[in-house]
């Protein structure tokens, strides 16, 4: 690992981040999708309880480098990664990684509302159960705090055993959030989260992922740069595969280094 | 320039506008006629078997007596009504898990380079002709059966126990059990492919976030993408009972032909389709009224089954 490949992104090290809070290590991780190679000696550190955003034109790499981190691309045929990615110390692309244990500790949570067809309290109850034999009451309360904890609890307190369907999309959205965090995982990794919700939900699910910042290790995806700019600590900004610039969200946003971020952020290109 | 660019286009009305009402009639028209169809062979029926309902009224369906010969002319239809609908249960009890399990492998584990051989098989599979299914059932499956399953299962049915009448009968590889097994290899392909093309529609996020979550193969597929295509794979399930209930041909091959009521799984009977085919030749008076009542109650069954199933599909919404 210490010879990088001639495209590997640029030295990025940022001076700050003391290597003990780094949660989640991505080291040149090379992707591909059956012969298209789609990142590119990527290397790029998350730190613990902060939020890090990844920002780029679509096709760019982001969602790409964000299915890896939960290995989620391992449901395709012909979907490769090579690399290494650590989270606690651990390579999770290594043999002998137990899906459903990584799964519990890193949660995802995808561009449209993914509401499961049963109830609302079935829905934040699903992983739990998947992983733990809770009492009745423990299983109402952990479904409580978490529906509380992504904003949603106010709203369906009183139709927690109607269908999760029957939600508003920034809703499901939400409702989505807090199925993820009722297993307790430690990572979060949230894919546009808001592309597909009206500005009134997309506030309060930022909302919800400021609150959530200070517990969680999160990943965000998205096209909104004034979203990154609200939320996130860290930026990575990609392009063709690569990671051109990883900083200091504050830094990149007001003096990047590379020209292509730096056009990015000011929207001349993108 | 300008002008001939911002010249007004002579406009006609659209050419579509006159042939929209002809359009239009020949919709309604090609709904009508199925409508009128459906009416028409439901009146035939009716009519056509009203001597043997007059004759026979409630005894009809719960007579166990079959009795086609001049001097008796008692026709009670139980034997074929049970048969009938012994050998759709039985075959959608046997066909429904592994149609499941060959959906659910071909969604979610079947690795590229055999998901095409496997998924042709099962719609080739489900093109064979039935007649096919039944010589195949009757000249292979069997004496197979025979020697294999009935004769071993009587021999070892305990004398005097549950397991003797359930296994009584004639070692000849004929029978209701045999009748099912055929019927469930014919709409296995069926439902398999239905189920496959539903799982298929689960949007990809979905499935993705239950795996998110950490579920196991079999966690999602039950939890998460099978209810999520509940409506369209009752529906699937209910044309498959729906083929098994009429289909005549392979049943008529194996299931032994004979009247009144099955005693065992390895009993011969018969059942409504396959009653109707092994006699309307020779049909005339009264047998011919009876057969035809026996289609209706053949219709009436599908009918309910459907209804059934609509009903089940309203309650499941409102939960």
């Amino acid at each position: 690992m210490a010879l990088s490949p001639p495209h590997a992104a640029p030295d990025i090290s940022v001076a700050q981040m003391d290597k003990s809070r780094v949660k989640l290590d991505v080291q040149n991780l090379d992707f591909y999708y059956g012969n298209s190679h789609s990142l590119k000696g990527v290397s790029i550190p998350f730190e613990a309880n902060a939020v890090t955003a990844l920002i780029g034109p679509s096709g760019c790499g982001k969602s790409t480098l964000l299915r890896t981190l939960n290995r989620m691309y391992a449901l395709y045929p012909g979907h490769k990664a090579t690399g290494k990615i650590m989270v606690d110390g651990e390579d999770i692309l290594g043999p002998g990684v137990n899906l459903s244990m990584l799964r519990a500790k890193i949660g995802m949570v995808f561009q449209k509302p993914t509401p499961f067809p049963m109830s609302i309290f079935d829905n934040v109850a699903f992983g739990v159960r998947l992983y733990e034999a809770l009492s009745k009451a423990e299983m109402a309360d952990r479904v409580e705090e978490s529906l509380r904890r992504a904003a949603l609890w106010d709203e369906v307190k009183d139709k927690l055993l109607t269908s999760g369907l029957g939600l508003s999309g920034g809703q499901q959205q939400r409702l989505c959030v807090a199925r993820c965090i009722a297993v307790k995982p430690e990572i979060l990794l949230l894919d546009e989260p808001t592309s597909a919700l009206d500005p009134i939900s997309s506030a309060k699910l930022e909302e919800t992922v400021t609150q959530l910042k200070s517990d969680y290790t999160i990943v965000i995806v998205t096209h909104n740069l004034g979203q990154a700019a609200r939320l996130s600590k860290y930026t990575g900004f990609m392009y063709l595969g690569e990671l051109v610039e990883f900083g200091e969200t504050a830094e990149m946003f007001t003096k990047p280094v590379t020209t292509r971020a730096s056009d990015y952020i000011t929207g001349r290109f993108g | 320039m300008s002008t001939a660019l911002n010249a007004r286009p002579r406009r006609t009305a659209p050419r579509g506008f006159a042939f929209e009402p002809i359009f239009r009639a020949l919709c309604f028209s090609a709904a009508i006629t199925l409508l009128v169809t459906l009416g028409g062979v439901i009146v035939a029926l009716a009519i056509g078997g009203w001597p043997a309902i007059a004759k026979f009224g409630i005894n009809f369906v719960i007579g166990a007596t079959w009795d086609p010969s001049p001097d008796h002319e008692v026709y009670g239809a139980a034997g074929p009504i049970i048969g009938t609908l012994i050998t759709s249960a039985a075959a959608l009890m046997m066909a429904l898990p592994v149609a499941g399990g060959v959906a659910f492998f071909l969604v979610e584990l079947c690795p590229t380079f055999l998901r095409r051989p496997i998924g042709t098989a099962v719609e080739l599979l489900a093109g064979i002709p039935s007649i096919v299914y039944g010589m195949w059932g009757l000249f292979v499956f069997a004496p197979f059966f025979a020697k294999y399953v009935e004769a071993p299962l009587m021999t070892a049915a305990p004398a005097g126990s549950i397991w003797e009448a359930v296994f009584s009968g004639i070692p000849n590889g004929s029978g209701i059990l045999a009748a099912s097994i055929i019927l469930a290899i014919m709409i296995l392909p069926f439902m398999a492919a239905t189920l496959r093309e539903l799982l298929n529609t689960v949007p990809a996020a979905v499935r993705e976030s239950a795996y998110g979550l950490g579920a196991t193969t079999a966690e999602v597929v039950m939890s998460v993408t099978l209810p999520y295509v509940r409506r369209g794979a009752i529906g699937a399930v209910m044309l498959g009972l729906g083929r098994a209930l009429g289909e005549t041909m392979a049943v008529t091959f194996i299931i032994g032909n004979s009247h009144g009521f099955p005693k065992g799984l390895f009993d011969s009977g018969s059942t409504i389709a396959s009653t109707i085919a092994n006699e309307f030749n020779e049909a005339s008076g009264l047998q011919s009224a009876a057969l035809i009542a026996l289609g209706l109650v053949l219709f009436v069954i599908t009918f309910t089954v459907l209804a059934l199933a609509r009903l089940m599909l309203r309650t499941q919404a409102k939960g």
